[in-house]
């Protein structure tokens, strides 16, 4: 059992090769990495340094080369146990990890309500229970007042919000956020990083965020820079929001 | 498409029950008189009125022509029927306008989709007629609109030769030494009277008394009278089976073509639309939806996009129908069916984008 102290997210010495042969990219060369519960990290590094590729790798899309994975002290992948030590990825992804995207991605014909509650919907929570669900994240995030709304009717901003409370939607322990504030402007993106900021603490989610912003870096407290597919962990300013 | 058809069975159907009649004998070994010719003189009722179970005749011609009328030419059906009493089958039925026709030469009584007005003058061929009766859903079986004159003026039309052509065939009668014999007088006059003679008619409607089996009149005809008899299911059958038959494939192959390309416009659609969404779809799969779960999304869009389309159609079908040159009818039934092949045609168009959007990799949703 995991006690408190057991990180949410643990990354070993994961490698991931592209490619066989004279082809191969090595994207990521063996990444160590540690996210404790309500707790926001950023991921930062210039371009090609493999931030994307760790995501797909944690968000179970794409499989690993090596190395070693776990969430919540339980080895999702483990190279010298043969890769995968889960039979169902796709319903790891639904029910342990929730993911924010650079934009909304929202189904365009169900409305504000549906599009969250369409997650505990498709891990079986009944209609009623998965919409209640969804109208809390909403109030939460301020956007309740839409509910009812379609989703091209909203605001960037609103959809960001409503993107956010999809990925808590199913109590996810873990969100990953592919650059979450790449569209907003600067007043727009810090709200979405305090949000992000008040959901990691109170629902106790581990939050890795993948960014280039410079308004929203010196919000993290701990980041993590990937260079050529290597991770060194620094303390960020950690200036409250 | 189907209501086009239904009104070709449906103008077969109303040609039948209109004429009034429970048989039609017509000329030996033909399927006269819609669907092929058939001639027959025009004493031959008197042999058929005196046999058991006959309760009327009425010698009837038939000719599909062109009139010209108000400037423009129009396709009608002249039909010539018997005037000398009220009822002879062949007449129709009931009259809008008018009424039916009482003198022996020159009253016509038009469909009203001819265009004629009451009392107006119509010429066919040599003469002219008053229109002093209007009658409705009196077309043959092509869907041209009725005319109805007397028997004698359709014999008239239908048998006589124009002034030239009898000169020419006098003459060549003259020059026939087996007609122009000399020692034979009189012999010569009596040919050419017999054959500018007018005396055939298409066809004998009969009606028959109350509780008499139309086979067994029939079959009697057959046997005694060397002609051919039809009942009423006979008729039907070769007005529905036989002569509309090459007209419904017509139908059939130009709906499987239509249904063909509306599948590939729908399937066009729908597969766009998919691929405009790669990305929701992505993310879709990414966040745990089943492919079920895709597909049945997919698929409800085509349905939807069927539905509109089906409404639309069904529509535009009751608005313009009437606007059709040939009679429409529109039945529920069809509908319903039509509706269950538009969803069919759509679901099957909607596979191509479902294996499309199965494809999709749910590593796309993340990075850019
Ligand atoms: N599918 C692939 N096949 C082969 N090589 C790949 C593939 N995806 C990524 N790479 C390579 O792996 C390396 C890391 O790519 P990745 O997309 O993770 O970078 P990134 O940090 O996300 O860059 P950016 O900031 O530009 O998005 C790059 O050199 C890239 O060319
Ligand atoms: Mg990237």
């Amino acid at each position: 059992m995991a006690s408190d102290d057991t990180p949410a997210i643990r990354l070993a010495g994961l490698r991931k090769r592209y490619g066989t042969g004279d082809a191969a990219v090595d994207a990521l060369k063996g990444v160590d990495m540690t996210v404790h519960a309500g707790e926001v990290v950023g991921l930062i590094g210039p371009s090609g340094s493999g931030k994307t590729t760790l995501l797909k790798c944690l968000g179970a899309v794409i499989e690993p080369t090596g190395g070693r994975m776990e969430l919540a002290g339980e080895a999702i992948y483990d190279a010298e146990r043969g890769g995968w030590q889960v039979g169902d990825l796709r319903a790891l992804r639904r029910d342990r990890i929730g993911f924010v995207f650079q934009a909304p991605y929202l189904i365009p014909f169900l409305d504000v309500t549906d599009n969250v509650a369409l997650l505990p919907m498709l891990a079986g929570v009944a209609n009623g229970a998965a919409r209640k669900r969804a109208l809390a994240l909403l109030t939460a995030l301020d956007v309740a007042h839409r509910a009812g709304a379609q989703v091209s009717q909203l605001s960037g901003g609103e959809q960001q919000r409503v993107a956010i409370a999809r990925a808590l939607a199913n109590r996810a322990p873990v969100i990953l956020a592919d650059e979450p504030t790449a569209p907003l402007d600067s007043e727009r993106a810090l709200t979405v990083v305090r949000i992000l900021n008040e959901m990691a603490v109170q629902y106790r989610t581990a939050i890795i965020v993948v960014t280039h912003d410079e308004k929203i870096i010196p919000t993290f407290r701990r980041i993590y820079h990937i260079r050529d597919g290597v991770t060194h962990e620094e303390a960020g300013e950690g200036r409250p929001v | 498409m189907a209501g086009v058809y239904r009104g070709m069975v449906d103008d077969g159907q109303v040609l039948i029950d209109n004429s009034g009649a429970d048989l039609w004998v017509v000329q030996q070994g033909t399927l006269g008189p819609y669907a092929e010719p058939s001639s027959i003189r025009d004493d031959v009722w008197r042999g058929i009125a005196g046999i058991h179970g006959v309760a009327e005749t009425g010698n009837a011609a038939y000719l599909t022509m062109q009139i010209k009328q108000g400037g423009h030419e129009a396709r009608v059906m002249v039909v010539g029927i018997e005037v000398d009493r009220p009822g002879r089958p062949g007449a129709p039925p009931y009259l809008t306008f008018g009424r039916p026709i009482l003198q022996g030469h020159y009253e016509a009584i038009a469909d009203e989709k001819t265009g004629l007005k009451l009392g107006e003058r119509v010429r066919i061929r040599r003469h002219e007629y008053v229109v002093v009766g209007l009658t409705r859903r009196m077309v043959s079986s092509s869907g041209d609109p009725m005319i109805f004159v007397p028997l004698k003026d359709a014999q008239e039309i239908q048998f006589l030769k124009d002034n030239d052509a009898l000169i020419n065939e006098r003459a060549r009668t003259a020059a026939n030494p087996a007609f122009n014999r000399p020692g034979v007088p009189g012999l010569l006059e009596a040919a050419q009277a017999s054959a500018t003679q007018a005396r055939n008619v298409n066809a004998v409607l009969v009606r028959l008394a109350p509780d008499v089996d139309p086979d067994t009149v029939a079959g009697e005809i057959r046997r005694w009278k060397r002609l051919t008899a039809y009942t009423r299911a006979q008729m039907e059958d070769i007005l529905v089976a036989k002569l509309i038959a090459t007209s419904a494939k017509q139908i059939g192959m130009f709906l499987v073509i239509l249904s063909v390309v509306t599948a590939a416009i729908v399937a066009f659609i729908i597969y766009t639309m998919t691929l405009a969404k790669v990305r929701e779809i992505a993310v879709l799969k990414l966040i745990g939806a089943k492919n079920r779960t895709i597909a049945a999304m997919i698929l409800q869009q085509a349905l939807g996009l069927g539905l509109i389309g089906f409404l639309v159609g069904r529509v535009a079908a009751g608005l313009w129908g009437p606007a059709f040159p040939k009679y429409v009818l529109l039945v529920p039934g069809d509908a319903l069916r039509g509706f269950a092949i538009v969803m069919a045609i759509c679901a099957l168009a909607s596979l191509v984008a479902i294996r499309a959007a199965l494809r999709i990799d749910p590593a796309e949703a993340i990075g850019g």
